[in-house]
C-alpha cells in the first residue's frame, strides 16, 4: 500500500465520525434554523429568516453567556496556575503522585451530584448559615450568578489544572538557577521564564475551560434555579419545552458562529503571543 | 459513617431516602443509616439481571417497566409490592411538566412504557398519534363506572378509551405563613404577586411550566387561566418580567426548598401542599379566590412502548384500589374512583387541603388544549425564564 493510501486508511475512522456525528448534525440544525415551529411544536420546512430576527429574545442569555464564560475561565486560571505551579516546581516528588490523583478523584462522581452538593452547601443551611453566626445576616448565593460562577470553577478546575501542570512539569529547571545565577529576582525569573514557558498549557487549559463553557447548561440550571440561563438552557428550553426546532436552531447557529468568532481571535492572540519562538507548539 | 456497617433491608433504604429527599433528616444520618446498603441497593435496582428470577403467577412481563410521572406523585412501597409480584422492576423519570413530556415524545425513542399526562394533554398526543387506545380486558381493576366522571372523561377521545385516572387536584399555592410577620395569609394570586414583589421578595417559586405560571398570572388580572389572548398575554408577560428578579427560583421541584426555608412561597399542587402541609404546619395551601387550576391526571401507554405486557401489568396493579389507596395516603392527591375512597379514612375525605370547599372549586378552570400547543405562550414561557 503506498502512503498515501496507508493515510487515507489511518483518517477513516476519525473522517467518518466527524462527519456522521459533526458536519451531518450541523447541517441539520442550519437547514432548521431557516424553517418553522410546528402547529403541535416540531418543526415545518420553510425558508424564512424570521427565527433569527427574534434572536434578540433570547440576549439575556448570550449576555450571561457570553460574561460568566470568560469570566470562569480566568477564575479557574486565575486558582488553577498556583496549583500547578505548587504540584510541578514546589511539591516533594514523592507527594506528586497523590496529589495528582486528589486533583483528578472528583471527576470519579457525576457531576451532577457533585453540583447537587452545591445546592446544599450554597442554600441558606450552608454558607448563609454560617455568616450568619459571625453576624453577617441574609446573604443569598444559591440561584445567583455567583452561584453558577462557583460551580463552574469548581467544575471545571481539573481541565485547567493538568495542561499547566503538564507544561510546567516539563519546564527546564535548570533555566530557573541560570536565571537566578545571572542575578534575577525570583519574581524576574517567573515572569521572564516560566511564565512564558508555561503559556502553552495555559493556552491550552484556557481553551478547553473556555469552550466547554459556552455550551454549559447543567451548572446553571442546577446552581441558577432557572434564573441565570445560559445559551444551552434557551437550548434546551426551545427543544424541550416549547418544542421551537427552528428557532432552537437559529440559536444554535448563532453560538456555533459566536464559538468559531471568538475561538479564532483567541488562537491567532495565542499564536502572535508565542509567535517569536520555535520551539513550542501551541495547542 | 457508622458503627453498624449491616445492609439495610430495600424497603428501609427507601423510607430513609424519602425522608432524605423530603428533608426531614440530614444527609448524614441519610448516609449513616443507609451505609453500605446504599451501594448494593442501587446496583441492585440499576441492573435487574443481577437479581434472582423467581417464576410468576402472571406469567413473564420482563424485568423492568419504565415510568414517566410527576415529583412526588407515588408510593414506593406499592412499586416494591409490585417488583415482588411480577418480577418487573419500575423505573421512574419525573418530569416538571406535560410540555416536556410531550416533547420527549416528539422527539421519539423515549422509551417509556408508561406516562401519566393531564387531562387537557390528550387529545394532543392522540392526534399527534402517540399513544395507543388501552385494551379494558388488560386492565380488569379498571371499572369505567366507579370514577367521577369530569375526571375521567378526558381519558376518552372520540369513544375511544386512551387514557385511566391516576389521581385529580388543584393547582394552588403553598405559603409560609410563619414570615409573614402576623399579617393575614394571603387568599388570591393578586396577593400571591404582590407579596412576591414585596414582603416575600427572594422567596418565591413559580413552577416551571406554561400553564400554571402563566395561568396564574393571568389570573391577577382576572383572565381566564387558559387565555390564549394576545393582549392578556402581553399583560401576563409583563407581570412575570416584573416578578422575575424577586423570584427565589422557577422550577417545579419545590418542596425541598420550601422545607429548608430557602423558599417560603410557591406554586404548589394539592398533595405537595398536603404533604408539606402534614410535615411542617405552618405551611398553609391556599386556593386562589379568583380562581386557577383544577386537573386530572391519567395512565396511559406511549406507541412503541418497549414493555407492552409490563406497562398494562404496572397500570392495572396501580388501579386496584387497595393499592390505590396506599398510592393516596403516601401522596396525598384525591383519586375519583369510589373504590378506592371506600378504604380511605373519613379525615382525609374530609381534608380541606384535597378536597376544596364548593365554592372555591367552582372557581377553577380545566386546562384547555389550546395552551399546550398555541406558540404564543409557549414561547412566552421560554422567554421568561431567558430574560
Amino acid at each position: 500500500m503506498t502512503q498515501r493510501g496507508r493515510n487515507a486508511l489511518l483518517l477513516t475512522p476519525a473522517g467518518l465520525w466527524l462527519l456522521v456525528m459533526l458536519v451531518l448534525p450541523l447541517l441539520v440544525v442550519f437547514v432548521f434554523s431557516f424553517g418553522e415551529r410546528g402547529a403541535a411544536g416540531g418543526y415545518v420546512p420553510a425558508f424564512t429568516l424570521e427565527q433569527y430576527a427574534n434572536l434578540p429574545a433570547r440576549w439575556t442569555a448570550f449576555k450571561n453567556t457570553l460574561i460568566l464564560a470568560p469570566l470562569g475561565t480566568i477564575a479557574a486560571l486565575l486558582i488553577a496556575y498556583p496549583l500547578a505551579y505548587f504540584l510541578a516546581v514546589r511539591c516533594a516528588p514523592r507527594w506528586r503522585t497523590s496529589m495528582l490523583i486528589l486533583v483528578i478523584v472528583p471527576f470519579w462522581t457525576s457531576i451532577l451530584i457533585r453540583s447537587y452538593a452545591w445546592i446544599f452547601i450554597l442554600g441558606g443551611r450552608g454558607l448563609p448559615a454560617l455568616l450568619e453566626t459571625i453576624g453577617i445576616n441574609d446573604v443569598r448565593f444559591i440561584n445567583t450568578p455567583f452561584a453558577v460562577l462557583v460551580g463552574i470553577v469548581y467544575g471545571y478546575l481539573p481541565l485547567m489544572v493538568f495542561p499547566i501542570f503538564v507544561s510546567l512539569d516539563k519546564l527546564d529547571k535548570r533555566l530557573l538557577e541560570a536565571s537566578a545565577d545571572l542575578g534575577s529576582t525570583p519574581w524576574r525569573t517567573f515572569r521572564q521564564v516560566t511564565l512564558p514557558l508555561s503559556t502553552p498549557g495555559v493556552a491550552t487549559g484556557c481553551m478547553l475551560v473556555f469552550i466547554l463553557l459556552m455550551g454549559e447548561f447543567l451548572i446553571p440550571a442546577i446552581l441558577g434555579g432557572g434564573k441565570v440561563f445560559f445559551v444551552g438552557n434557551a437550548l434546551v428550553d426551545l427543544f424541550l419545552q416549547s418544542r421551537n426546532w427552528a428557532y432552537g436552531s437559529a440559536v444554535a447557529m448563532t453560538l456555533v458562529i459566536i464559538m468559531l468568532i471568538t475561538v479564532s481571535i483567541y488562537m491567532k492572540f495565542i499564536s502572535r503571543l508565542g509567535g517569536h519562538r520555535d520551539d513550542v507548539s501551541l495547542m | 459513617m457508622t458503627k453498624d456497617n449491616g445492609t439495610i433491608s430495600k424497603q428501609k433504604f427507601m423510607q430513609e431516602l424519602r425522608r432524605y429527599q423530603k428533608g426531614s433528616v440530614t444527609r448524614r444520618h441519610f448516609l449513616g443509616v443507609t451505609g453500605l446498603g446504599m451501594a448494593t441497593t442501587v446496583l441492585g435496582t440499576a441492573m435487574p439481571g443481577l437479581l434472582p428470577r423467581p417464576a410468576f403467577a402472571a406469567g413473564d412481563i420482563g424485568d423492568r417497566v419504565i415510568l414517566a410521572t410527576w415529583p412526588n406523585y407515588h408510593d414506593e412501597m406499592n412499586f416494591e409490592a409490585f417488583t415482588e409480584a411480577t418480577g418487573a422492576h419500575v423505573q421512574v423519570n419525573v418530569f416538571g411538566s406535560n410540555e416536556e413530556m410531550l416533547a420527549k415524545l416528539q422527539a421519539g425513542g423515549s422509551g417509556w412504557d408508561v406516562f401519566v399526562p393531564t387531562n387537557y394533554t390528550i387529545t394532543t398526543y392522540v392526534g399527534e398519534d402517540l399513544i395507543i387506545p388501552l385494551d379494558t380486558s388488560k386492565l380488569p381493576n379498571y371499572d369505567a363506572g366507579s370514577f367521577e366522571q369530569r375526571f375521567s372523561d378526558a381519558g376518552s377521545v372520540d369513544g375511544t378509551l386512551y387514557a385511566v385516572p391516576k389521581n385529580w387536584g388543584t393547582t394552588g399555592f403553598a405559603v409560609n405563613t410563619s414570615k409573614l410577620d402576623g399579617a393575614p395569609t394571603p387568599t388570591t394570586w393578586k396577593e400571591f404577586w404582590d407579596l412576591t414583589m414585596a414582603g416575600y421578595s427572594g422567596r418565591t417559586m413559580v413552577h416551571d411550566y406554561q400553564l400554571t405560571t402563566i395561568g396564574n398570572a393571568l389570573k391577577y388580572f382576572g383572565y381566564s387561566f387558559n387565555s390564549v389572548e394576545e393582549k392578556e398575554l402581553a399583560d401576563a408577560e409583563k407581570l412575570l418580567l416584573d416578578a422575575k428578579p424577586h423570584l427565589f427560583a422557577i422550577s417545579s421541584d419545590y418542596q425541598p426548598p420550601m422545607r429548608n426555608g430557602d423558599a417560603w412561597m410557591t406554586m404548589c399542587w394539592t398533595g405537595d401542599g398536603k404533604q408539606l402541609n402534614v410535615d411542617m404546619p405552618e405551611i398553609a395551601f391556599v386556593l386562589g379566590a379568583e380562581g386557577g387550576e383544577l386537573w386530572s391526571d391519567y395512565y396511559a401507554i406511549p406507541k412503541g412502548a418497549p414493555h407492552m405486557d409490563a406497562a398494562y401489568a404496572l397500570i392495572d396493579f396501580l388501579l386496584n384500589p387497595e393499592v390505590n389507596a396506599k398510592e393516596v395516603l403516601a401522596h396525598g392527591y384525591p383519586s375519583a374512583d369510589a373504590r378506592t375512597n371506600a378504604l380511605l379514612p373519613k379525615e382525609l375525605l374530609e381534608d380541606p387541603i384535597l378536597y376544596p370547599a364548593a365554592e372555591l372549586l367552582n372557581a377553577l378552570e380545566f386546562g384547555a388544549a389550546a395552551t399546550l400547543t398555541d406558540p404564543n405562550r409557549a414561547e412566552l414561557l421560554a422567554r421568561f425564564k431567558s430574560a
